[in-house]
């Protein structure tokens, strides 16, 4: 819902690297968004789109990645994956244990870029 | 043809606006002010639990409100009414406060005969999340009415906030709400999470809420240097 402000940032930080090594075109953009972020990645590529009209950005892809949700069970050390869509159930799948940290799925940055 | 670079970057998207909310956070350390961000849906009830948070405290602590709405004053007259400085910020249809707009609010209060000041964010329970306001504490408002679903779809903003207030309990009996399944879910979210049940219209509840936010001063107080 505020992929507006979101796409805003991204542009500024891509095209502080770009410049600062002395690209004359931004090609791809490699974004690592966890699964618990609600962005929607179509909504930023089409913002993006029309916000980097005119810059050396302007045209470049956005490459998503997004970040599985993991678990650490701080009872038997068991690390585990979990679905959005099951999130009704967060215990752990080896220890049935219900005291589990969260370890990534809140990923919101940008891994790299390519250009020319 | 030119070469192709691949430029690694690792850089937090959101790391500007972060940076913005520690500055304010400093700012707010050399008045020893407490800012507590306020999330919820909208009609969850932070406008009648900031209005109960200042009739109970506003004889011992010195309160300012910072309201975010899309495009209304409702909320800072109702405030104001209560003797205490609101500074409206009107958000134009964007859907959360972020640091810099809190930064703008600040500028219009007077720090240094303050205690406390509470953001009443944007009701939403998806982007505020996401954003860091500057605030020393994240406080959220789940009603009863809403339906003890709502940490199943919106995950993230139970996996941020410090304190959930469980507001309408007024209503437990009438709505479709399972007090233990929706604290179930919320404390599997989130381990260190503090729940306190409220009903902003009997009262009931109001009392260990304010306990709670009073504590919170009396610690961040103690770990600001003199």
């Amino acid at each position: 819902m505020h992929e507006l402000s979101v796409t805003e940032s991204i542009l500024k930080i891509v095209l502080k690297h770009a410049e600062e090594n002395g690209a004359e075109k931004v090609l791809t953009i490699g974004l690592k968004i966890g699964e618990l972020s609600e962005l929607v990645g179509e909504c930023i590529q089409h913002y993006f789109d029309y916000l980097s009209k005119g810059t050396i950005a302007e045209g470049a892809v956005l490459e998503i990645e997004r970040a599985p949700i993991v678990f650490d069970c701080t009872e038997c050390k068991h690390t585990f994956q979990a679905s959005f869509s099951d999130t009704k159930d967060f215990t752990c799948p080896e220890c049935h244990g219900a005291k589990v940290t969260l370890v990534s799925g809140r990923e919101f940055y940008i891994k790299d870029i390519t250009i020319s | 043809m030119a070469d192709i670079r691949l430029i690694e970057i690792k850089e937090d998207i959101l790391s500007d606006n972060k940076d913005l909310a520690d500055e304010i956070r400093d700012t707010l350390g050399r008045h020893k002010v407490f800012m507590l961000n306020l999330m919820a849906s909208p009609g969850g009830g932070k406008t009648s639990l900031i209005i109960n948070t200042i009739r109970r405290m506003k004889d011992a602590f010195r309160i300012a409100v910072i309201e975010g709405d899309i495009d209304s004053v409702v909320d800072a007259e109702k405030v104001v009414k209560e003797g205490i400085p609101a500074v409206q910020l009107k958000t134009g249809g964007f859907c959360h406060l972020d640091a810099s707009m809190i930064k703008l609010a600040l500028n219009e209060l007077d720090l240094a005969g303050l205690d406390l000041v509470i953001i009443e964010n944007i009701g939403n329970l998806v982007c505020p999340a996401e954003f860091d306001t500057g605030a020393h504490k994240q406080a959220m408002i789940l009603s009863v009415p809403e339906g003890d679903d709502k940490p199943l779809k919106y995950p993230m903003m139970f996996s941020v906030c410090d304190v959930l207030v469980i507001n309408k309990i007024d209503y437990l009996g009438i709505a479709d709400f399972d007090m233990n399944a929706a604290k179930e879910r919320v404390v599997k979210l989130n381990p260190k999470i503090k729940i306190i049940d409220v009903s902003c219209k009997t009262g009931q509840g109001v009392e260990e809420w304010t306990c709670w936010l009073e504590k919170e001063i009396k610690t961040y107080r103690g770990s600001t240097a003199p």
